[in-house]
């Protein structure tokens, strides 16, 4: 299948690029809202067909193209999707053509805005479609670059400090990313995660030449190629205590950039996990560690920063009087769900490529903690890009973020309130909504792995009811603030157009979610044998 | 696929109850409620108690085309799922054999690695029962908002959420599943939170809204987690399978649980599950949500706590009760933890609400503690096991509620417009209830009471209301303080007399009212463990007869302070409902329910109670009969015993009488004293006044400290401070030891050659060019070479070629 001459896994790539060139040619402020909203909706589509023309039943990655690109490197243009992939890539093609749509309130130096997300596009499909090392890195990075900038220069009175902590911070990650990769790439003499993956044959499996690698030992080569993984993904996705940087970006970020942020950038640290360091590392994760005397897996670690995020978020969330900011600590609330379930995935891919055998029980659990965080990384893109879409709404019509300086806004705002109130509801995980199929299956997945952790995590799960109604309260109930007396606050048809999609995917995937869950317990399944 | 097929097919019907009612939330929502702006200053529609004036403002009203329509649109919807229901337990009726074999149907819902998860409706017994009462209860509480929410300018909202509310409800009974189940008794609480505070400017509904929403929250993520942890033992939430499976529930009985030990796995999931229930139907210690609630309009406080919500959460206790009962069997005198956790909770509950109704003088709050402790009465019910009486008590307990709450509701709004009256001298007495709120006159009048309400909360100080006016007003009148009532019998006779039919069954009142049998029915079952000496029933058999006799004097007390003797105030004297379309849909569904408040009853009369038995129950206990078949092991009938029967006629008459002798024959003047002030001592009747200072507890052990903890220790303390410090300290080190290399450099270069420093100025001159300090040219910079570096990179991949 091919698109204008190129394939279409590669079109989804490259297509955003170009056209993100032809904007910046574009010295119409009309001209280019139009030419990014129509390739973005067109990209939007190609990722849409991508995803429905996936055949969960066919094993392994699909629409696979391999060119020869750094032979001698080892690397190659190696693309393909899998069911968590395909999942990813709809949500970035679906959420970009919508991001597009809300930036048309930007009017300064527009057409560098929009080039700039669709320039994003090019570097989050890149993640999500490359099955090479090498390259994963290089598009990992790439994303970094345009967002900089639009926090930089659009953002809201902090954005210098935000966008040189957001930077710095990723780059602080990728750092050690990019000396793991060369670790890896070096000693396995290939980029190519495909066979990198396999336990028995590829990277997990290495030796080196008598148990050493450039003269030291692998195990020692092994724990720092994880640990830079580790350590990037963790302030990507982000977990617990490295997610400092997310609430200043967020809050900084113009409404396009926020929603592109939540939505598809957390989830290239989450999916990193799970392409990456789960199947590259399983002696790691479930091997014994001893801290202190503790007996203790890497995995459990790692659950417990899940446990911290999702407990510290819900409660950091509910301190916050910036509306931005409450919903950025809503993120690290939800993703550490993700995180949760990620570390039931790890401890049990490794316990079973550890000792060759699997507990039937246990790789259940595994499967529905795996399938969990996977569905919430989508689940959460919608709802976290619906709620920054509606804080940036409200501020770009009060220019406050302060929700004290709010107040009975429902009052002139009917719509904008129930709006406001449905993807609200989406974010607390109500049950008949998106995110509480997922919080669910996390949840079910790690009750029997990690019992004890599983039960704190409540303690998050009733904040993010407080801050969600917090959110409510000040923003929509209690006496209208007559200061607002002659503003329009209603939302704009736009807008309403934008966010329209979210509520009906989020209410689609609450009331049925087997339209994508399918497709990701197909794979799920498969990473575990079942 | 055919849809008429599908229909065809009995089992797939009850699909259908839901589906009305959900679409006209649908419907309403996004198509009929369509407002226009209105100046607030003119027509009175934001000029009550529930709504600020908002002088110079233009609000939202709901268009008068779209009030008739969301009426008709949600009438449509709730009928409909009342004449599927009818047809469901038709067919149910005719099911040979049925409890055994029901009707069910389900669907794949998700995947989950190999297996999945099905979803889907089951009609059982149980179900029979409640789709008998819920969507009868419904269509009534919809009927009366027709009149009640009339004038509301939001009313077009308030009936898409109460459909959205019932649709929830019907959700939760046809489920077959626990995971259905909680997905109907979330959303009814997202209901309820929009409902409780539908008024949202009241600083009262908001945060009563909150309360209820976050008080039930605590509960809910515990019973998640009961969810989750039975559906990881046994694979599956479905009723039929898990507690109609006697092996299913040997195997959780006799599994260990997991962390505690003790404890076995079906102890510990029931115990999650019962917490939720807590929450849900307002149990001690999370009773506190309740009472606040009542800040809402009234047609939602009989849905929530009477007819729906409230009720759900023992729906729920009874759907799962063979998992708590599971290990033990309580007419042998063996309890499981979870069974002696509801004996304990429910019979405490009942009698610390009792005494709390019986210093209160909200005519909706007595009702609302009053509630609660008829909940306690069930919970306790299913803690000895007495799964059939529990269930009867529900039944009966959700129509005279649902009643009593829809009376005091007219109670209110009578008082309402009494107040009009008297606040309107030029008050025409043709005038009809409905011309009264439209007076412009009298609108202005008013909003000078309601910025009362909202001013002092007003954070932002446009206090531009005109204090001036209202100030002769002070204090403000409370249309729902009994108090201020009295004597309203004379204007609101049928309020009055079916008000009395429903405070009759709820005080018990023998042989004749619904309550009686119910509550009956549970002390015999208690009695029945009395007499063989087992612990938990004796609790609950003494703490459940003081309440019934509380609850009896209570609701006299309340009936004596509302209708009888003379009016004790001005308002009170012209309280009316006045006449017309409103006065009669708000008067039709109380004369519906005080029907069967009284004969509701009789479905479970003990056969052998003397003469009813034979008339009623010739062939054995109806209602056992046909409710046990849902359960996969009948529960043993008990004996008929005297002392309980008795019992039931002492407390419930001694405590009419009591309540007669002291408000009805003697009826409280104006200002004069409760005299239970007196016969209780001015601290215990105080203490009852402030509920036990439960809510001020609450604010100083959870609210505070969560709010100080996530302000200062989430975010400043950890956030801001340890992990941001860390790195802003190591970003100055860094620039710290940069800064100390330049100068170690600029002094090294000084000692080179002139000629170096020349090179190194003259390319800084350069630098500088390059450095315009515009950020955009750096940008266009730095994108083209992005840019150029991927179609450098996509062609050399060959990937342009390589395309197949």
């Amino acid at each position: 299948m091919n698109i204008i001459g190129i394939d279409i896994l590669s079109f989804l790539v490259v297509a955003p690029a170009l056209v993100a060139l032809a904007l910046l040619f574009v010295p119409n402020k009309w001209v280019a809202r139009v030419v990014a909203l129509v390739g973005a909706a067109f990209i939007g589509g190609v990722a849409a067909a991508v995803f429905f023309g996936y055949n969960s039943a066919t094993p392994g990655f699909q629409l696979v193209i391999q060119v020869p690109w750094f032979t001698l490197l080892g690397s190659s243009w190696h693309v393909g999707i899998d069911g968590v992939s395909a999942a990813m890539i709809l949500l970035t093609g679906l959420l970009t053509p919508l991001a597009v749509l809300v930036s048309w309130e930007i009017d300064d130096r527009a057409n560098t805005h929009l080039a700039l997300i669709l320039f994003f596009e090019t570097g989050l499909m890149g993640v999500f479609v490359v099955l090479d090392l090498m390259q994963f890195f290089l598009f990992y990075e790439l994303s970094l670059v345009p967002m900089y900038f639009i926090i930089n220069q659009w953002g809201g009175p902090n954005r210098k400090y935000a966008s040189t902590k957001f930077f710095i911070y990723s780059l602080g990650g990728s750092l050690g990313m990019l000396l793991a990769t060369q670790l890896i790439g070096g000693s396995a003499g290939t980029f190519d995660m495909t066979v990198l993956a396999n336990p028995t044959t590829g990277w997990p499996a290495f030796t080196g030449a008598e148990g050493t690698f450039l003269g030291i030992p692998v195990g020692t080569v092994k724990s720092l190629a994880f640990l830079g993984f580790f350590v990037a993904f963790c302030i990507k996705v982000p977990v617990w205590p490295f997610h400092t940087w997310l609430p200043d970006a967020h809050s900084e970020a113009p409404t396009a950039g926020s929603m592109l942020l939540a939505g598809v950038m957390l989830k290239l640290g989450a999916y990193g996990f799970l392409r990456i360091v789960i199947p590259f590392f399983p002696d790691i994760w479930a091997g014994p560690l001893n801290i202190l005397g503790i007996e203790t897996t890497w995995a459990q670690i790692f659950a417990l920063l899940a446990l911290m995020g999702v407990v510290f978020g819900a409660f950091a969330a509910f301190g916050q009087t910036d509306i931005k900011r409450l919903v950025a600590y809503s993120s690290v609330n939800h993703m550490g769900f993700v995180a949760m379930g990620l570390a039931v995935a790890a401890l049990v891919y490794g316990r079973t490529v550890l000792e060759g055998t699997v507990d039937p029980q246990l790789n259940e659990s595994a499967i529905m903690a795996t399938n969990g965080a996977v569905l919430q990384m989508f689940n959460h893109g919608l709802s976290s890009a619906g709620m920054f879409l509606l804080a940036g709404a409200i501020y770009h019509k009060t220019h406050t973020r302060d929700m004290t300086q709010y107040g009975g806004l429902w009052v002139k705002a009917p719509i904008y309130g129930g709006v406001f109130i449905f993807m609200s509801m989406a974010s607390l995980g109500l049950p008949g909504l998106n995110g509480f199929v997922s919080e669910f299956l996390v949840v079910r997945g790690s009750w029997m792995v990690f019992t004890v952790m599983t039960a704190i995590a409540m303690i998050g799960l009733l904040f993010t009811g407080s801050y969600i109604l917090k959110g409510i309260r000040a923003v929509l109930q209690g006496p209208f603030n007559m200061h607002w007396k002659d503003y329009d606050l209603e939302i704009t048809g736009r807008e309403l157009i934008a966010v329209a999609p979210l509520m009906v995917l989020i209410l689609i995937t609450g009331v049925a979610p087997n339209w994508i869950l399918s497709v990701i317990n197909a794979t799920v399944t498969r990473i575990f044998g079942g | 696929m055919d849809l008429g097929q599908f229909l065809s097919d009995a089992n797939n019907l009850a699909w259908l109850i839901p589906v009305g009612p959900l679409l006209a939330f649908l419907v309403i929502t996004l198509i009929t409620n369509k407002a226009t702006l209105v100046s607030a200053d003119e027509g009175g529609h934001y000029a009550d108690h529930n709504h600020p004036a908002y002088p110079g403002l233009k609000v939202p009203v709901v268009a008068d085309w779209s009030r008739v329509a969301s009426i008709v649109v949600g009438m449509s919807g709730v009928i409909a799922a009342w004449l599927i229901s009818i047809a469901v337990v038709t067919n149910a009726a005719g099911v040979a054999d049925f409890g055994k074999y029901v009707l069910e149907s389900s669907v794949r819902w998700m995947d989950t690695g190999a297996g999945g998860f099905s979803m889907g409706v089951l009609v059982d017994p149980a179900t029979v029962a409640m789709l008998i009462m819920v969507p009868l209860a419904c269509t009534l509480i919809f009927i009366y908002s027709i009149g009640y929410m009339a004038h509301d300018p939001r009313q077009a909202r308030f009936f898409s959420l109460i459909a959205l509310f019932s649709g929830a409800m019907l959700t939760l009974v046809v489920a077959d599943n626990l995971l259905l189940l909680f997905v109907g008794w979330e959303i009814m609480g997202l209901c309820s939170f929009m409902l409780i505070g539908f008024w949202f400017e009241k600083p009262s509904a908001y945060k009563a809204a909150v309360k209820a929403f976050t008080t039930t929250r605590v509960a809910d993520v515990i019973m998640l987690l009961g969810i989750a942890y039975l559906y990881a033992v046994t694979g599956t939430l479905s009723f039929r399978e898990i507690v109609y499976n006697v092996e299913v529930l040997e195997g959780l009985a006799e599994l260990p649980a997991i962390i505690i030990p003790g404890l076995s796995a079906a102890g510990l999931i029931g115990i999650c599950l019962i917490i939720g229930t807590i929450g849900k139907s307002a149990q001690f210690p999370l009773h506190v949500w309740l009472p606040d609630a009542m800040e809402g309009p009234t047609p939602v406080s009989a849905m929530i706590h009477a007819a729906a919500m409230v009720s759900a959460g023992i729906f729920a206790l009874l759907r799962m009760f063979p998992l708590f009962e599971a290990g033990g069997h309580p007419h042998d005198g063996v309890y499981t933890p979870p069974l002696l956790l509801m004996a304990i909770a429910g019979s405490l509950t009942a009698i610390f609400a009792a005494t709390i109704a019986l210093a209160q003088n909200d005519v909706k709050k007595v009702l609302a503690y009053s509630t609660i402790s008829q909940l306690g009465f069930m919970v306790a019910a299913l803690g000895i096991g007495a799964f059939v009486a529990a269930f009867f008590h529900l039944l009966t307990h959700a129509f005279f509620k649902a009643l009593l709450f829809m009376a005091s509701g007219s109670v209110i709004h009578g008082m309402e417009h009494g107040e009009h009256h008297v606040h309107h001298h030029a008050h025409d007495d043709e005038d009809e209830h409905d011309h009264a709120h439209e007076t412009p006159l009298l609108a202005a009048e008013s909003h000078g009471h309601d910025a009362h309400d909202t001013a002092s909360h007003d954070a932002h100080g446009h206090d531009a209301h005109g204090h001036g006016e209202h100030t002769a007003h002070a204090p403000h009148f409370d249309p729902q303080d009994m108090m201020n009532m009295g004597g309203l019998r004379k204007t609101m006779p049928v309020t009055f007399i079916t008000f009395l039919i429903g405070g009759l069954s709820l005080a018990g009142f023998p042989l004749v009212t619904a309550g009686f049998w119910s509550k009956d029915e549970i002390l015999l079952d208690a009695w029945y463990g009395v007499t063989n000496g087992y612990g938990p029933h004796a609790l609950v058999f003494v703490l459940l007869a003081i309440s019934a006799f509380l609850t009896a004097f209570y609701t006299m007390r309340q009936i004596g302070l509302t209708f009888m003797g003379e009016a004790r105030t001005e308002e009170a004297k012209h309280a009316n409902l006045g006449r017309g379309v409103v006065a009669f849909t708000m008067t039709l569904p109380l004369v519906v329910l005080a029907f069967f408040a009284i004969f509701a009853g009789f479905v479970g009369v003990h056969p052998d109670f003397p003469i009813f038995g034979s008339i009623f129950s010739p062939n054995g206990n109806p209602f056992f009969d046909f409710i046990t078949t849902s359960l996969a092991v009948k529960p043993e009938k008990v004996g008929f015993y005297w002392v309980p029967v008795l019992t039931s006629f002492a407390v419930g008459l001694g405590g009419i009488g009591l309540g007669y002798l002291m408000y009805w024959r003697k009826p409280l003047v104006a200002g004069q004293e409760d005299p239970l002030v007196k016969i209780l001592g001015t601290t215990l009747h105080t203490t009852l006044k402030n509920k036990y200072y439960f809510d001020e507890l609450y604010t100083i052990i959870f609210i505070l400290p969560a709010q100080w903890f996530s302000k200062n220790v989430a975010y400043e303390f950890l956030d801001k401070g340890v992990i941001d410090g860390t790195l802003h300290f190591t970003g100055r080190l860094f620039t710290w030891i940069g800064d100390f290399i330049k100068v170690m450099n600029a002094w090294l270069i000084d000692g080179f050659g002139d000629g170096l420093s020349e090179m190194i100025g003259r390319a800084g001159i350069w630098f500088r060019r390059m450095q315009s300090g515009s950020v955009q040219q750096y940008l266009l910079i730095v994108a083209l070479a992005a840019i150029v570096i991927v179609i450098v990179f996509a062609l050399s991949t060959g990937v342009l070629q390589a395309a197949p």
